[in-house]
């Protein structure tokens, strides 16, 4: 066997009150896509953040083709050919997209040499992309490409990958692998990260995988079902929600010709969406990420206001309408950002209960706080939902945030809605604290209550959803029964490919 | 190797230490100051601190802690409130002199005539004449997005200008053998903001500070506006979900600022103070800024800094003509205490960790 590209041995990070990588060792070969598999919190993204330079191990060792290998800074990590994409882009919206690589280069070259380099690279790899559009304006998808020929131009031995298939749909998915895989022919290693098992058994051919920060095991996905992997990955078997039998009663939540301007310069405005959820139904709105999930929310929820008429509740206009009235209504919301949107983050859990409880738990007399009935609700929450904490008076930004998830969302539901909207409910969240969080949307829906659920998380709609539209550009599409849907038709539904093609092999 | 580690949760042992620890360290490196200039830095201090209250004169320090305190603490309060919502009013100065002209203009106005509403009259107008003057910038940042800091701090100038105006022009007292200066109000009983108990320095201007303190106390932490000023200060996205108008938010905050310091202007010129003159205003706005602050931004704690502020200046002009000290040490020595305040601070959310951390 040939010397590994990269070996990691023992490597250990702590940060105060936890141990983000306990001795994690794994060999990534040349040549090879290496999948990095675990939970949110298992310490992945931990691992590669030392790979890449951005923290410094407590303790073990990594070696870089037998050399010692320890990059004191990012800068380090990249003129030893090793590359990363971030989950979260680092980009700048005012700025066209060749600006935006030649921030990123030591030494970049006039900007119509580099524009070239970019159309050339673009088109061996299959992602076709205009060096002179502004990235404000381009799709997540898009955005995510910029960032891949940015490492590609460094011409990388060991390109690292943080969960990128979740800003993409389907089809894009496809053209990304067919891309990685030519990419791994030509030598260049992989390191794939991901909770995502079926992405990992069709691409990788090795993988680790993490566990609270520990080694739980190896395996050759193609080898391995995907239910095993779970288990390792979770380290028990998980139980599915129920779903349960339910009859639809009349409509709930009826949205018409709805259209706005996002409140933010390159946000998405909503263009003429419809839809319609009835009592017990659970609508699922997928899509990807910048496409109006946010905006939709926050018409939805009061934060942006909207005509009258283009919201009705149980037939009463709603849409000029603010949070507050419509909560009195029982229209709730649940945002996707928990600290500081959803939650105020130094805020108590009884401040945070009585954030958006103070109208339907009655927490609130002639303008003055009942105190002791909005403690006495977060300790409800608390309860009803598990959530770890000492108690009601701890701030919220104390909590883990699987732990804060089940609290924002126990919120709103142990607050009786009629209809609930939730946009991303288990995102970032562990595993037994997303089971138990979809399973009381299920309840909720099971006791009559509308639900619309806007996740990016094709899985979880496929889990959860009764009938399924896609959000796109700021349009919705026709909302569809689940039953019966195949991959391919959400894919269509979420925009298809967005202009992409397969790599030119 | 030094490192801050931010805390879980904000530390209550030390937000209640803090301020203390700032004054003992600002009264050491304070007479470490004095030392260098060749005082006696423990006779420094005293003076600064303790002559004040129980010194020889003391009789006639201590109403001044009142009447000096009084108007940084009203201000100060509605200051408070804005801040704590991230809505910046830093032209309390101007709005304090609106609040005197105002209100003097309606004493006047009526003289010479003898009547029980007329201070109450000149109260409500010194109220509404801070409240227009903040509303301007208020309104401005509503309808156009203007920033209230500029807009707010320019208007004190312009203030500066109305006042000297007016105590050259139309307030200027006619029988005052062309100097200028409206009329004496304490020489005019009706508009006369006197001692309710002769001598104690207790005018109506404390007790108006007094109600205030213990309104925002009640707003702040029993009632659903105050919730919502918090919140909008510590997640102003957060603040939006749960319902609140950030217009709305912004009229209330600046326009009780602006009323609370007219009302202060308006005390002033009615009871120490006594007339309208282009000298009248002397940064009781301004150092109320600091007096929010020093109070953290909670209402006793800004009764007590307001109370330290005071004390700190007369202390300061008596260390000056007894001991000779130079004006510009004593203001030193006040951003000595600032800036000690807002160092310590840091601890209430962070800890200090020294050495290598280690594996948990």
């Amino acid at each position: 066997m040939t010397v590994p590209l990269l070996s990691i041995d023992g490597l250990t990070k702590a940060y105060p009150g936890v141990v983000a990588n306990d001795h994690v060792s794994l060999e990534i070969q040349e040549g090879e896509v290496h999948a990095l598999l675990g939970e949110n919190g298992a310490g992945k993204s931990t691992l590669v953040k030392m790979i890449y330079g951005l923290v410094k191990p407590d303790s073990g060792q990594m070696r870089l083709r037998g050399r010692p290998f320890a990059p004191p800074e990012p800068r380090a990590a990249r003129a030893d050919g090793i590359a990363m994409v971030f989950q979260h882009f680092s980009l700048f919206d005012a700025l066209n997209v060749a600006e935006n690589i030649a921030l990123g280069m030591e030494d970049p070259p006039p900007m119509r040499d580099l524009a070239s380099r970019i159309r050339a690279v673009s088109e061996t790899y299959g992602l076709p992309l205009d060096p002179f559009r502004t990235v404000g304006d381009l799709s997540a998808g898009e955005r995510q490409r910029v960032e891949i020929i940015r490492c590609l131009l460094q011409d990388p031995k060991l390109l690292i990958m943080d969960e990128p298939t979740s800003v993409l749909t389907p089809q894009e998915v496809r053209i990304l692998f067919e891309t990685l895989r030519k990419l791994r022919d030509e030598g260049t290693s992989i390191l794939y990260i991901s909770h995502k098992l079926e992405e990992i058994r069709a691409l990788c051919d090795h993988a680790t995988i993490l566990r609270l920060g520990k080694n739980v095991g190896e395996c050759v996905p193609s080898e391995t079902t995907a239910a095993e992997m779970a288990e390792m990955m979770v380290g028990s078997a998980l139980q599915a929600p129920e779903r349960g039998r339910r009859a639809f009663g009349e409509i709930a939540l009826d949205v018409t010709g709805l259209s706005v301007a996002s409140p933010s310069a390159f946000g998405t405005p909503l263009r003429n969406v419809h839809l319609a959820v009835r009592k017990g139904e659970v609508l699922g709105i997928g899509g990807v990420a910048g496409n109006g999930q946010d905006e939709l929310l926050a018409v939805l929820s009061g934060e942006l206001p909207a005509e009258p008429d283009a919201i009705r509740l149980n037939g009463v206009a709603v849409g000029h309408l603010g949070p507050t009235e419509r909560r009195r209504l029982g229209l709730l919301a649940a945002p996707e950002e928990r600290l500081g949107h959803a939650a105020a983050p130094d805020m108590s859990l009884t401040e945070n209960a009585l954030l958006t409880g103070s109208v339907r738990e009655n927490l609130e007399r002639n303008g003055f706080i009942r105190w002791d009935a909005a403690r006495a609700f977060a300790q409800r929450i608390i309860e009803a939902f598990d959530v770890r904490t000492p108690g009601p008076d701890n701030a919220a930004r104390s909590l883990s945030g699987g732990n804060l998830q089940k609290f924002v969302i126990g919120r709103e539901v142990l607050q009786n809605p009629e209809v609930l909207v939730v946009n991303q409910p288990t995102w970032g969240v562990d595993a037994s604290a997303a089971a138990a969080i979809r399973q009381a949307i299920l309840d909720l829906a099971a006791g009559g209550a509308a639900v619309v659920c806007i996740s990016q998380d094709l899985d979880e709609l496929m889990e959860i959803s009764d009938t399924f539209a896609a959000l796109n550009e700021g349009r919705l599409s026709a909302p569809r029964p689940v039953e019966g849907l195949t991959v391919e038709e959400i894919g269509l539904l979420m925009g298809g490919a967005h202009g992409m093609e397969v790599a030119h092999v | 190797m030094i490192a801050l580690e931010k805390r879980p949760q904000p530390s209550q042992v030390w937000s209640v230490a803090t301020p203390v620890i700032a004054v003992l360290a600002t009264m050491v490196f304070g007479g470490i100051l004095f030392a260098v200039l060749g005082k006696n830095p423990v006779e420094a201090i005293r003076t600064i601190f303790w002559e004040p209250l129980f010194g020889e004169h003391s009789f006639y320090y201590r109403p001044q802690l009142l009447v000096k305190g009084a108007p940084l603490v009203l201000i100060a309060i509605g200051l408070s409130l804005g801040f704590r919502a991230g809505i910046w009013n830093i032209g309390a100065e101007g709005q304090y002199i609106m609040g005197a002209i105002v209100g003097a203009g309606v004493g006047l106005a009526f003289y010479p005539m003898e009547a029980w509403f007329i201070f109450p009259l000149m109260v409500i107008a010194g109220a509404l004449g801070g409240w227009v003057w903040a509303m301007i910038p208020a309104v401005l940042k509503v309808r156009f997005g203007t920033n209230e800091i500029l807009v707010s701090l320019m208007l004190v100038y312009v203030a500066e200008q109305l006042l000297a105006s007016m105590s050259l022009g139309l307030l200027k007292n006619p029988e005052g053998y062309g100097f200028p200066g409206s009329r004496n109000l304490q020489q005019y009983p009706s508009a006369h903001n006197a001692d309710l108990i002769e001598g104690s320095g207790m005018h109506w201007g404390v007790v108006a500070a007094m109600i205030a303190v213990i309104f925002a106390y009640v707003l702040l932490n029993r009632h659903m506006r105050g919730f919502h000023i918090r919140l909008a200060g510590e997640a102003p996205r957060a603040a939006r979900f749960a319902g609140v108008s950030p217009p709305r938010l912004i009229l209330f905050c600046m326009g009780l600022s602006g009323a609370l310091a007219g009302l202060a202007g308006l005390f002033e010129v009615s009871g120490p103070s006594g007339q309208i003159s282009i000298d009248f205003n002397v940064g009781y706005g301004f150092t109320a800024i600091i007096v929010a602050f020093l109070g953290r931004l909670h209402p006793f704690g800004i009764l007590l800094a307001g109370l330290l502020m005071a004390l700190t200046y007369i202390g300061g002009d008596i260390a000056q003509s007894q001991m000779g000290l130079p004006a510009a040490a004593i203001q030193v020595f006040q951003g000595m205490l600032l800036f000690f305040l807002l160092a310590f601070d840091l601890l209430t959310n962070y800890r200090i960790r020294i050495g290598k951390a280690g594996v948990a």
